[in-house]
């Protein structure tokens, strides 16, 4: 088992949930209430790193990543560390393939929100801020956790994008699904299939999980 | 503290709104009228959800909307209870009503929750979620929340304004004459202007101190139910409360004062109503008669001239429903024809049907004149 390698993506998805749901929140909400020109658009960009072929997202990405790309060096020069072959450029690339995991469902969840619930809200006084908290995100919980759930483990299986991007660095890049394909390659089949284990129990625990908490809040709102 | 509410809205778009009135504390003002003809966004107006594009709403004083001020639905005291209540799911009936009383010092808020909610008889079902409440406990739980917001804490019976857009349309009709009772017995203690939508006439007949016929965004006729349901402006109004008596007739001089001239007969007029028709000879008008305002002469006892306004025509259809039957009369140079009632009783013992003659008096002071259209 490399336990460095199961630390590293642990840090990783749990980074990448913990960053990307707010934004989430923040890109889903006007994507489900509001009609501006060229909606489709935005919608079918969040959808499209789910639809890519990792190696072409990974690709792509290490152009924008690397030293002289427009993200690359811009990092570079604020923090003066690299994009490519780094935990950073890991974290970078995570967060963009996992939008559509973490977008589409909390959008919907938001679109299921009866305008009157918020109209109700905002005549008993709460401001927008408080009808966020007390109302809206009490009421998509659900479409939140699964989004969390999605995410979380969606990045600790990514293999094509962390390879392209990330490549194969021990402590720093070597994720764990990577450290699969590495013992594969060595012959080590028994240290594969323990890390391909823990992966399978990792997944099927959070979607089970996510299933037991998303139906005690159905039972509470319904 | 409590003051009036004043409203003037006009818009062209999304739906074309032209209407002015008031409301003082205390009244229930109804504004009735056929779907889509403006009710709720005028509602919606009020309560700040939407912006008219000119027009003012002006409440105990405060400017809500108008010469560029538009203040947003937080900063009105506006308690809206929603056509399907609106609670929020996953907070109790205790908590929903709580959320409405962020102005209430935190100390008194758990107190003043708990007395709307036993004012509107919801006492023991705090705990509740909306889904473990029937819909009658729901609408209440949604009044309670809006008494709540509207009137503040228990010892102020005054301050903002008590909207209701349908509140009894999602209920059996067995509970919605319950709660109709017990907003009638409520308001009464309310000390603010309480606006009810509603396309029931019998509700605003039994709840409103007023009404506004609204039709498609123009307010055509305000006044008390009495008057807006027997006595209507013009036609129109007529027509919207449903009233289908309404032909055209003639003023002429007869014995030395106006009598109505129609299908023939001259019909003599208890009251004119003031206005700005001059009801003068010669003129022609439109009138109206509700079907309680026409009596079935008793066959085996014709007429003979004795009776007040006697018509005679064809029966078109009886229609029995229950102890009353709805009869249709074909009154001969009238295309139009006159309906009644009659009981049930009386139609079975004389053998009343179609194709048979019946007379009835149109009574003097149930004949209602209006201009002509």
């Amino acid at each position: 088992m490399d336990w460095t390698a199961l630390s590293l993506s642990l840090q990783l998805a749990l980074l990448t949930t913990l960053l990307l749901l707010p934004a989430a929140v923040l890109v889903a909400r006007p994507l489900a209430w509001t009609v501006f020109p060229g909606k489709g658009l935005v919608d079918a960009l969040v959808v499209l790193p789910l639809l890519l072929p990792p190696t072409v997202l990974g690709f792509y990405l290490l152009g924008v990543f690397a030293p002289q790309g427009v993200l690359g060096s811009a990092w570079l020069a604020l923090t003066g560390r690299s994009l490519v072959f780094s935990f950073d450029g890991l974290l970078a690339a995570s967060l963009l393939v996992n939008i559509p995991f973490a977008v589409q469902p909390v959008q919907r969840a938001f679109e299921a929100i009866p305008r009157e619930a918020r109209e109700a809200a905002w005549c008993c006084g709460l401001s927008n801020w408080q009808t966020l908290w007390r109302v809206e995100l009490p009421l998509a919980w659900p479409g939140l956790a699964s989004a969390m759930v999605l995410t979380f483990v969606h990045t600790l299986g990514e293999f094509g994008v962390v390879l392209m991007v990330g490549g194969n660095l021990d402590g720093a890049t070597r994720t764990l699904s990577i450290a699969i394909y590495d013992r594969v390659q060595a012959f080590d089949d028994s240290g594969a299939a323990r890390m391909s284990l823990l992966l399978v129990l990792i997944a099927f625990a959070a979607v089970a999980s996510l299933h037991f908490f998303t139906r005690k809040v159905g039972r509470r709102g319904n | 503290m409590g003051g009036a509410l004043e409203v003037e809205l006009r818009q062209q778009t999304p739906i074309p709104l032209d209407c002015a009135f008031d409301c003082a504390p205390g009244e229930l003002l109804a504004l009735v009228g056929p779907s889509g003809s403006g009710k709720t966004t005028v509602l919606r107006c009020i309560a700040g959800l939407h912006s008219a594009t000119e027009g003012s709403i002006r409440c105990g004083g405060a400017n809500w909307f108008g010469t560029g001020v538009s203040l947003p639905p937080q900063q009105r005291r506006v308690g809206f209870v929603f056509q399907n209540y609106s609670l929020l799911p996953h907070l109790s009936a205790f908590d929903n009503v709580m959320m409405a009383l962020g102005d209430v010092s935190p100390a008194s808020r758990a107190e003043t929750a708990r007395h709307w909610l036993a004012r509107v008889h919801l006492d023991g079902l705090d705990g509740r979620r909306p889904a473990q409440l029937s819909g009658g406990q729901q609408q209440r739980v949604a009044l309670a929340r809006a008494l709540a917001r509207a009137a503040g804490g228990p010892a102020a019976l005054a301050g903002g304004v008590l909207l209701m857009d349908e509140p009894f349309s999602a209920v059996d009709q067995v509970t919605r004459r319950k709660l109709r009772a017990e907003l009638a017995r409520l308001r009464q203690e309310l000390a603010i202007p309480i606006v009810l939508v509603t396309h029931d006439l019998d509700e605003a007949r039994q709840l409103a101190d007023r009404m506004v016929v609204l039709h498609r965004g123009k307010a055509l006729q305000t006044g008390s139910p009495e008057d807006v349901l027997l006595r209507p402006c013009s036609p129109a109004v007529a027509r919207l409360v449903g009233l289908t008596n309404l032909f055209q007739g003639t003023l002429i001089e007869g014995d030395g004062k106006t009598c109505l001239e129609w299908a023939g007969c001259r019909l003599t007029i208890a009251d004119f109503p003031s206005g700005a028709a001059g009801w003068a000879p010669g003129e022609q008008v439109n009138w109206v008669i509700p079907p309680e305002g026409v009596l079935l002469h008793r066959p085996d006892h014709p007429s003979r001239g004795e009776a007040e306004n006697p018509v005679t025509g064809t029966i078109i259809e009886a229609l029995r429903m229950g102890s009353f039957t709805q009869l249709t009369l074909s009154i001969p140079g009238e295309a139009q024809p006159l309906a009644f009632q009659a009981s049930s009783h009386t139609i079975q013992r004389n053998k009343l049907g179609p194709g048979q003659t019946a007379s009835v008096t149109l009574l003097a002071e149930r004949i209602h004149l209006m201009p002509k259209e």
